[in-house]
């Protein structure tokens, strides 16, 4: 992996889980949910650094989706504490987070399917008179509004290449479309930080480039963006860090290039004695195969 | 010998009737329960008894002679029972408002019905004195017969059929602006995907109640015309069957279009209205033997060939008379 050319603000901060950072825009504290008698979720301190792309990985059932959950107020922790932007949100609601500022996106699309590609986009503009009953019964109190949401949703949806499907019903578009519209719709509420859960899940290899360029200019606007990615070339070519979880907890932080290497981890994902030969099979396949991945990063 | 005539007369004169507009109000406000905001409200009826007893009592338990006050007081009535509906049940998946509306209609007329309602909402009886400051208002002279072809009615019904539309007018401009503005984009999202419209900043828990409280009303409005035209409320009337026939009247002009009520329920009259004349007249004449049909299962046959003339409305236009197939289509996606 080439490094990159000019300082990387996250230089000097060791690799270990729980890490401090200099210019967090979300610091999670001691975020405990459980179903039943299953800890889902048991995060002692994780920070997100401002205007970077966080990559948040782990085995499957490590807790990363309902991780998400808690940060965006669709699920409600047992216990903990997170500060946004600034700003404590104790008993959060996924409605007021995103007015703050904190839009998230699905695992499994959710285009408004018999809503138009425009009115998909409309709706995420934030602060609208009109969708206030009382002055959605006058014309002339949200129409002015009305339009200068369309003109940015204009302008948004040329940059995602959906412009041609502009009034078409969004249950028209393909999988990949409705990624791409998932995306410039959060963008239409001007988030300032973009939670991506799984946005390469589904999506055919041609369109998954074009989806990392955009997630890429997200930061390079300044938004920051976290998102949850089970592909590692996905992590490994747009994260600027990476957050490891494993059974409810964080287990390793570090930059893209280190996790790899990171024994925890390859323990989290493969089982702890996965290189230990076995008495009378021969030795599982896998284990080479990815030492073999390992040598190549080095 | 059938006279025909006569049969179509009185369908027509039903399709502009009182008991057609208040099925076109009701309807309506199903509409915007579960046509653009997704409720699944099976109590509608319990709204529009609520509109019309919260209208009745106004003057026979209150003693205020003032239609204004009656409607007024009958729209809060509807608000009050949205309120007590929605606000447990619309956290919840959409399942659970369903299950408590379709309880909560029956609770309203077993109350309302009760021996110990009975100094408020004279029980079965139900409420009869409170039709003089409406009819006050009636600038028609009662005794005179007005209209012209098939359409003749008497002052007094002539009045409840002119407000009555007019009525039904204003509602389907409020229910049209609404739909195209912001507010109806964002209820027609948490349609489509609640949880979509949350990670937007919308708080989709109080547009839902928003649109039960509009639903709602438009029923109680419906209530109040019922109230008006048959000049009586009796509990009985507002049996749960009633909401399916609001539902049939829905399905019928169509979901989630503004006009669809109202073609609905013309549509739903006519044809009631001519199959029970018809039946009767098939009967009288001798042309339908007594063994098969008498003329008191006119009633109930009737209803049969609505029925089965709607299972074929849904195998061969799903999407009702103004849906969108396509729109449809996107569903099975």
């Amino acid at each position: 992996m080439p490094a990159d050319a000019s300082p990387h603000p996250l230089d000097g901060v060791a690799w270990e889980p729980g890490v401090s950072k200099p210019d967090p825009i979300l610091v999670v504290d001691n975020m405990h949910r459980a179903f039943g008698g299953l800890v889902a979720v048991d995060v002692e301190h994780v920070e997100v650094q401002r205007g970077l792309i966080t990559a948040l990985i782990g085995p499957n059932g490590a807790g990363k989706t309902t991780f998400f959950n808690l940060l965006t107020g669709f699920d409600k922790p047992d216990s903990g504490h997170s500060v946004f932007d600034g700003g404590s949100i104790d008993n959060p609601s996924p409605h007021r987070l995103a007015q703050q500022g904190m839009v998230r996106t699905f695992q499994l699309t959710k285009a408004l399917t018999k809503l138009s590609v425009m009115e998909n986009m409309k709706l995420g503009a934030k602060h609208q008179a009109g969708e206030r009953f009382l002055k959605s019964l006058f014309t002339p109190l949200w129409r002015p509004q009305e339009q200068e949401i369309e003109k940015r949703a204009d302008v948004l949806l040329s940059r995602f290449k959906l412009d041609h499907m502009r009034d078409e019903y969004a249950g028209t578009l393909s999988g990949g479309q409705r990624k791409l519209l998932e995306m410039a719709r959060s963008l239409m509420a001007e988030p300032t930080l973009v939670m991506l859960d799984e946005p390469m899940a589904g999506v055919n290899p041609a369109l998954t480039q074009s989806l990392l360029d955009h997630v890429k200019s997200l930061r390079d606007e300044g938004i920051t963006v976290m998102f949850v990615e089970h592909d590692m070339d996905v992590v490994r070519d747009i994260s600027d860090w990476v957050v490891v979880m494993a059974e409810g907890r964080i287990i390793a932080e570090g930059p893209p290039e280190s996790i790899g290497k990171n024994q925890t981890v390859i323990d989290a994902y493969l089982g702890t004695h996965h290189d230990a030969p076995l008495d009378l099979e021969p030795e599982p396949e896998v284990a080479p195969e990815a030492r073999a991945e390992q040598g190549e990063e080095e | 010998m059938i006279d025909w005539g006569f049969i179509f007369e009185q369908s027509l004169a039903q399709a502009v009737d009182f008991n057609a507009i208040a099925f076109v109000l009701a309807a309506m406000g199903l509409n915007v329960h579960f046509g653009y905001a997704g409720l699944l409200n099976f109590g509608q009826i319990g709204f529009v008894a609520m509109g019309a007893y919260g209208f009745g009592l106004t003057v026979t338990l209150w003693g205020i002679e003032s239609v204004f006050v009656a409607v007024v007081i009958g729209l809060l009535f509807t608000v009050a029972f949205s309120l007590i509906l929605g606000i447990p049940t619309l956290r919840l998946r959409a399942d659970y408002l369903a299950i408590v509306t379709i309880a909560a209609a029956e609770i309203v007329r077993l109350v309302a019905r009760s021996t110990p309602m009975r100094n408020i909402t004279r029980g079965a009886e139900g409420l009869n004195e409170f039709i003089d400051p409406f009819r006050s208002l009636n600038p028609f002279n009662p005794s005179g017969v007005y209209g012209f072809g098939p359409f003749q009615y008497r002052g007094q019904q002539v009045f409840v059929i002119l407000v009555g539309w007019a009525l039904v007018a204003i509602c389907l401009l409020v229910v049209w602006q609404l739909m195209r503005s912001p507010w109806g984009r964002v209820v027609k999202a948490i349609r489509e995907d609640e949880d979509a419209a949350r990670a937007l900043g919308k708080n989709a828990y109080w547009y839902k109640l928003q649109a039960l409280m509009l639903g709602g009303a438009l029923g109680g409005l419906a209530g109040m015309i019922l109230a008006v035209g048959n000049a009586t409320v009796q509990p009985d009337f507002y049996a749960a069957a009633q909401t399916f026939l609001f539902w049939l009247v829905l399905i019928l002009g169509g979901v989630g279009r503004v006009w669809s009520p109202v073609v609905g329920a013309v549509i739903y009259w006519v044809l009631v209205t001519f199959i029970r004349n018809l039946g009767r007249q098939l009967v009288a004449a001798g042309m339908v033997p007594t063994s098969v049909m008498d003329t008191s299962q006119v009633d109930q046959i009737q209803f049969w060939i609505v029925g089965a003339a709607l299972a074929l409305l849904m195998v061969f236009r799903p999407q009702g008379i103004f849906g969108s197939r396509e729109e449809m289509a996107l569903d099975a996606r």
